[in-house]
């Protein structure tokens, strides 16, 4: 790791091609660069799970904390290329002072050339992020309304502020439970009445859930909070029976259908890593984000 | 039917096989077990499968369902790719069944039919079947027609009913139409799904990509520009366990009949209309039907044998050595010819094929060597160095693409141009590991997708233009034996050195 105090964006890029080529791997073949923009509680969290990404998208992972709190200007950097990090670049940059209200101008030097940007709030984000100082290069922003404490007032801002490009990865923690019931939709299905989503107090996830769902099958919507983590079932009334999913323990759920013997799938919780890696797959809008996130009644 | 939960737009959910199950006839063969069944697996735990998938195996064991789950347990933990989860296994052990009997008893078939259709009751998945013949093709006869008349090959407008055949699909043309012949009376062409395992793979598939998407490469892509094409499958290993199989098989018919002139076809033929499985035949159909052999064959092929010898440190017996093989065998291991291509694109463009078992080491590729420059403005001494600008398609292992062009030497007094390389590691760029060609393939099958397998009009063009080679082989006694752990026998450089050209060591 390389420490840089006292110095600049240009400085930072320099470093990290210095560093490049004393180890003997240039940097070809990185396919995009991600802005992480943390406070100190959620930057470690947030650059680790970027980190293991890396791995499926090589990548430079620039995180930018603001620290206003510090009383001289100055920009500090941790530099990571290669090695345990996998195939990518990592730089951890302090924005102290005045500087904390200009990242934008830390991260431009930064941004490799021809390539995708995408930004992502672990934490608190901008209500348009596509307006904000980092989220204007990006082509995809990604915020996590899970950070906040009011789900339906977290989802209203991301409805007002939203601009194709955005996603969120409250939405991102539904695909699973989305595939598994698109598959069971692939045979043919009778009329759905009713739908009830059970899930977290509070998780943003279980209103995108019920919002999808409803929205696709034209039917009555009923949301059940619990105290569980995250989704923890969805039932569709249909004309012949119920046809329900629920989880049964950290990683498996149960489908129960009219007619069928119950059978066993693979749910599993998914790390925050494993949602950016989704995230990155498709660098193009989330449309279908973009759809329910409009059509969102709250 | 649409699927209301389904959206053009909606760009997350996968691309999952609708309700369905895999029957499969040879459970206890190296393929089922190496690479059909850690295939399936890979597919569940990426949640490619639907919820009620069901495989279920037939064989002449004295087996209940959890004994072939055990196998296939086995053979997932051996040979899977992706890692174990108990999860994804508990949702595919569900599904798994088993069915004793011969391959000749109308019993077991019966049974197989109430097993089948007591999953599209219990466990949803449609009357959607498909039957895996992962058996040797002398058995195809026999299995094929007991699932007609047992009526398990019979579909309905709201199911289907498939057949998935591997290679060898046929030992020449006759043999092959035979075999089509068969296959057709019991499936429609539409349910018959030839596996040639290449055609599977990320960077075949990416020679279209490459060709096709880019503005770059085709403008060179014909004689004016290409010199010549060299399509090498080289393999280190022998052939293993495979006696029985291989001799009186070789090289040509295991490896240039099918993968080395799909290879052929990818890259020499015309741009598709559009990616739909007919119209990519038609092209490919179209190509291999200009294919022309040399008028000496005596010139213009050769083939070999492995002798005794050393590859990569280890001592190796010779094929004539070789366990169950006949040490008067005629057999080749190394094969390589020219052909050429009777169009306007490729008029006066060799195209060189040569695959061997016990080379230097395990590679495939396709190189389009280009002409040199018409005129090069620098001193003679200056571009000694500097050879043939080619661009190469890494097909395994090392995935990726290689182009080779001339580049100044830095800190020289005088002009200096020797070859470089510019590289893209698939590796590097697309870290996310590549699923297997199985993986691909068996998808494709239980989606009923079928542009990556070759239809039987293909599988004949490449045997009208092997076969006159092997009738020509047949007649010219043993092979010339080369040393293993190199690049195979000499008479392969002679065959080039007529044409004036060298082969690119792969």
């Amino acid at each position: 790791m390389i420490r840089l105090e006292d110095t600049s964006g240009g400085a930072v890029a320099a470093a990290i091609n210095a560093e490049r080529r004393r180890i003997g791997s240039p940097a070809t073949g990185m396919v995009l660069t991600l802005l992480i923009l943390a406070d100190e509680d959620t930057q470690a969290d947030a650059t680790d799970a970027a980190v293991a990404t890396a791995h499926q998208h090589p990548m430079r992972i620039i995180t930018l904390i603001p620290r206003p709190d510090a009383r001289h200007t100055q920009l500090d950097a941790e530099i990571r290329v290669g090695g345990d990090d996998g195939p990518g670049e990592v730089a951890i940059l302090r924005l102290r002072g005045e500087l904390s209200n200009y990242p934008n101008s830390v991260a431009v030097p930064l941004l490799l050339p021809d390539t995708p940007v995408v930004a992502y709030w672990p934490g608190d984000s901008p209500a348009v992020p596509s307006e904000s100082l980092i989220g204007r290069h990006a082509q995809r922003r990604i915020t996590d309304s899970s950070s906040f404490s009011d789900p339906y007032e977290a989802l209203r801002i991301r409805k007002a502020g939203y601009i194709p490009g955005d996603s969120d990865l409250a939405w991102a923690r539904c695909t699973q439970w989305r595939s598994v019931l698109a598959a069971i939709f692939d045979a043919p299905m009778s009329n759905v009445h009713n739908i009830r989503v059970s899930g977290e107090r509070n998780n943003p996830s279980v209103i995108l859930m019920g919002a999808w769902l409803s929205q696709s099958l034209g039917a009555s919507l009923e949301t059940i909070w619990d105290d569980t983590i995250a989704i923890s079932a969805v039932e569709l009334d249909m004309d012949d029976g119920v046809l329900s999913i629920t989880r049964v323990d950290q990683k498996t759920a149960t489908i129960r259908r009219p007619g069928l013997a119950d059978q066993q799938v693979s749910l599993p919780h998914r790390s925050t890593s494993a949602l950016i890696a989704e995230e990155l797959r498709r660098l193009d809008p989330d449309d279908m984000y973009g759809l329910v996130i409009s059509k969102l009644d709250l | 039917m649409t699927n209301p939960l389904r959206n053009s737009i909606d760009h997350r959910l996968p691309r999952i096989a609708g309700p369905c199950g895999l029957v499969l006839f040879g459970v206890t063969g190296d393929l089922a077990r190496k690479k059909v069944m850690p295939a399936i697996y890979d597919l569940a735990n990426r949640g490619f499968l639907p919820p009620g998938f069901s495989l279920v195996g037939f064989a002449r064991r004295d087996w209940v369902d959890e004994d072939f789950a055990q196998i296939v347990h086995d053979a997932v933990r051996e040979h899977s790719r992706t890692p174990f989860r108990e999860e994804t296994w508990k949702q595919l052990s569900e599904g798994i069944r088993f069915v004793t009997g011969d391959l000749d008893d109308a019993a077991a078939y019966s049974e197989l039919s109430r097993v089948v259709a007591d999953l599209d009751l219990t466990r949803g998945t449609g009357g959607n079947h498909a039957f895996y013949l992962s058996i040797p093709p002398g058995l195809f006869p026999v299995v094929l027609e007991h699932l007609k008349s047992s009526g398990l090959a019979q579909d309905t407008p709201d199911s289907w009913r498939r057949v998935v055949v591997e290679k060898p699909f046929g030992h020449d043309l006759k043999s092959a139409q035979e075999l089509n012949d068969l296959v057709g009376t019991v499936f429609e062409t539409g349910s018959v799904f030839r596996i040639d395992h290449y055609l599977g793979k990320e960077t075949v598939q990416n020679i279209m990509a490459v060709r096709f998407a880019n503005a770059m490469f085709e403008p060179l892509w014909n004689g004016n520009y290409v010199d010549n094409v060299q399509i090498t499958m080289a393999e280190d290993i022998g052939i293993g366990g495979r006696a029985g199989y291989y001799d009186g098989i070789g090289a040509a018919r295991d490896v240039i009949q099918n993968h080395l002139l799909q290879l052929l076809a990818l890259t020499a033929m015309e741009e598709p209309l559009n990616f739909n499985a007919a119209e990519v035949r038609a092209e490919k159909e179209k190509v291999l039907s200009a294919v022309r052999l040399p008028k000496d064959l005596s010139l213009h092929t050769t083939r070999g044998q492995y002798a005794q010898g050393w590859q990569g440190g280890i001592p190796v017996p010779g094929y004539l050595q070789e366990e169950g093989i006949d040490p008067n065998s005629i057999t080749e291991t190394f094969a390589a010819m020219r052909v050429d291509i009777d169009n306007r694109r490729w008029a006066g463009v060799p195209f060189y094929l040569r695959t061997g078992k016990r080379l230097g080491r395990r590679v495939t590729e396709v190189a389009v060597i280009f002409k040199r420059a018409p005129h090069l403005p620098f001193s003679v001494d200056s571009v000694q160095e500097l050879g043939n600008n080619a661009l190469v398609f890494r097909i395994q292992p090392d995935e990726g693409i290689t182009v080779r062009f001339g580049s100044k030497v830095p800190d020289t007094s005088q002009i200096e141009v020797r070859d470089v390389t510019m590289d893209f590691q698939y590796g590097e760029t697309f870290v996310e590991s590549s699923p297997e060609a199985y993986e691909r393939l068996i998808l494709d099958v239980l989606i009923g997708d079928p542009p990556l397998f070759p239809r039987h009009v293909e599988v004949e063009l490449g045997w009208k233009i092997l076969d006159p080679v092997l009738e020509y082989w047949a007649t010219q006694g043993q092979p010339d034996q080369y040393v293993s752990g190199g690049w195979g026998p000499h008479s392969q450089y002679d065959m080039l050195a007529r044409d004036g050209r060298t082969w690119r060591r792969p």
